[in-house]
């Protein structure tokens, strides 16, 4: 096995594999969540946006993977003081985060395999769609986990650091436009919703499985801002997260 | 192993948020071997420093090196070389102590297979066999800390770094810690940082004395000795008329007063209290004295600390 192997599999053992032996109920929680957004939104349309909901369940698992890593990275720093023990170690800072990263998506895999399965049986669409909406939960991931990282290394506090958590998830996939269309939302206030990132990555999923008709100049903007925050949040998580102390 | 290597630092400095001084212009160099203790009191710098050093924090001035190699600049050669045990680092709870060792190593970039074989021997080296598969969150605060050493033990680590082991350890598990800082230093370095000065005289090979952020002396029992003009310390109740006429005396703060003085004056003194049937004590000086002497009494910082805690 690799050195860098060896590195990132201690991330996952530490994060994902030893902590699900001890707490299946996060398992649990992690599969629930989306899955009872989801019955909420089906019998609230009446079954008619169980497609987007679908596609939502899946934007929302990717981006919570993100916060779920800020909570988890803040807690090892923070109660444990791992980030410490590791910084002076020939781990480096992206090579933890990668392996923390890998950890959360086993943790959200068991919600990624359910999603899938119903998007395969009531959401029909052609391939392309598909690899669209593979590539835009993706991005999604990258972006949240990106900040998820940058946040935990300059967080000092576990109990603001979970409420953080949780107002992140409640502002951008609860109340954003995720796990229904955003054309629900009259117009002034739509604007709104165009500051979480989920919003573009939404829009761009609702469309794809056919649900929005958005215009070209649309679509385009959505895919430049989503790859544009990608990227940004990318840079801010490698250049800007605190690994050793000011 | 090279007896040449070295680690100094050259007027290191830490000032946190622009105004908060926490290290004044530390300077020394001493060699990269045996057992360094930082001592002081609470936040006299100890942690600060062993985190500028240990590549954790950059200092705001100055250069620190080991074995040649800048803490800033040569930090990832530094990490190869380098195991860290921050001040309150614990074990993960939902992990058992092999576990814990085991992710540790990995990290350091050991293969798994390589990895579990280390941690198995390192468990049981520092006395947790029978604790090895347990969850860390059933362990008592000792073997805890304990996990800890394991897994620099277990490292190939040749600098070593542990911030206050063995506070709030009881009086039995930290003399087994002390025996296994014995046995760590005996081919690394190991900069520890105490506030219990005795551990220090018993585990360490140099000590250095930190006090507002300056330090103020540093170097092994018998030089630190050396810097006392007399190597014997009488403690007598305040407030009996001693007579003396060869030394110093201290007022310790605590009803007590402290005469730093020689071996005969030390007698003779001895002598008039055993007929005034005074209680008194009297020893060569141990690193108790010399830290009283170079910065005043921990006994009245102990006491400012329950004042504080009072209010
Ligand atoms: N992150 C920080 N921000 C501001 N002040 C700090 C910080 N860390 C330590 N200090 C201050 O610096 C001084 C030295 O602290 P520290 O190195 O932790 O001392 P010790 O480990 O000897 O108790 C203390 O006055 C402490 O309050
Ligand atoms: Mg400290």
């Amino acid at each position: 096995m690799s050195r860098l192997g060896s590195q990132i599999l201690a991330s996952i053992l530490v994060n994902a594999v030893y902590e699900m032996k001890n707490y299946p109920a996060v398992l649990v929680i992690t599969v629930l969540s989306p899955l009872s957004f989801l019955t909420l939104i089906f019998f609230i349309s009446g079954g008619t946006l169980l497609a987007v909901g679908i596609v939502g369940g899946l934007i929302m698992t990717m981006f919570s993977a993100g916060t779920s890593l800020q909570a988890d990275l803040s807690h090892l720093k923070n109660d444990f003081k791992l980030q410490d023990m590791v910084v002076g170690s020939p781990t480096s800072a992206s090579v933890y985060v990668t392996g923390m990263a890998l950890s959360e998506l086993i943790y959200t895999s068991p919600a990624l395999v359910i999603l899938a399965l119903l998007f395969g049986l009531f959401v029909h669409v052609e391939l392309v769609m598909v690899l669209g909406i593979v590539i835009v939960m993706l991005l999604m991931f990258l972006t949240s986990i990106s900040l998820g990282f940058a946040f935990a290394t300059f967080s000092s506090d576990i109990v603001q650091s979970f409420a953080f958590t949780r107002l992140l998830s409640l502002l951008f996939t609860t109340l954003a436009p995720v796990y229904y269309p955003i054309t629900l939302i009259p117009m002034p206030w739509r604007y709104l919703a165009y500051l979480s990132p989920t919003t573009y990555a939404a829009e761009i999923g609702h469309d794809l499985i056919g649900f929005l008709s958005l215009s070209a100049d649309m679509l385009i903007i959505d895919w430049v801002v989503l790859l544009g925050l990608t990227i940004i949040f990318l840079w801010v998580g490698t250049k800007k997260a605190r690994w050793r102390e000011k | 192993m090279g007896q040449t290597r070295e680690i100094s630092c050259e007027g290191i400095t830490k000032v946190y948020d622009g105004n908060k001084t926490a290290l004044s212009s530390i300077d020394f160099a001493i060699p990269a071997h045996g057992i360094f203790a930082v001592i002081g009191r609470n936040g006299a710098g100890k942690t600060t420093l062993a985190r500028i050093l240990s590549t954790l924090l950059e200092p705001t001035s100055g250069k620190a090196t080991i074995d040649g190699l800048d803490v800033m600049a040569d930090a990832n050669k530094l990490r190869e070389r380098m195991a860290v045990v921050p001040q309150e680092g614990r074990t993960v709870a939902w992990m058992t102590p092999v576990q814990t060792v085991s992710a540790y190593l990995l990290w350091r970039g050991i293969s798994y297979k390589e990895s579990l074989k280390r941690a198995g021997e390192a468990v049981a080296r520092v006395g947790l066999e029978d604790q090895a598969d347990r969850l860390n969150r059933t362990l008592s605060g000792g073997m805890k800390r304990k996990v800890l050493v394991a897994m620099v033990l277990a490292s190939d680590s040749e600098f070593i770094f542990l911030d206050e082991p063995s506070t709030g350890l009881d009086p039995i598990s930290r003399q087994q810690l002390w025996r296994l800082l014995i046995e760590l230093g005996k081919d690394r370095f190991v900069l520890l940082t105490t506030h219990y000065l005795e551990e220090a005289e018993r585990v360490a090979d140099r000590i250095g004395i930190l006090n507002n952020g300056r330090l103020m002396a540093i170097g092994n029992m018998p030089e630190l000795r050396g810097r006392l003009e007399h190597q014997y310390s009488l403690k007598v109740p305040a407030g009996l008329d001693l007579q003396v006429k060869v030394g110093e005396t201290v007022d310790l703060e605590n009803g007590q007063l402290q005469v730093l003085t020689t071996q005969d004056e030390a007698l003779r003194i001895s002598k008039n209290l055993i007929e005034a049937k005074a209680q008194f004590s009297v020893n060569p000086i141990t690193l108790d004295d010399i830290f009283t002497y170079t910065v005043g009494s921990i006994d009245a910082e102990v006491r400012e600390d329950k004042e504080a805690d009072e209010e």
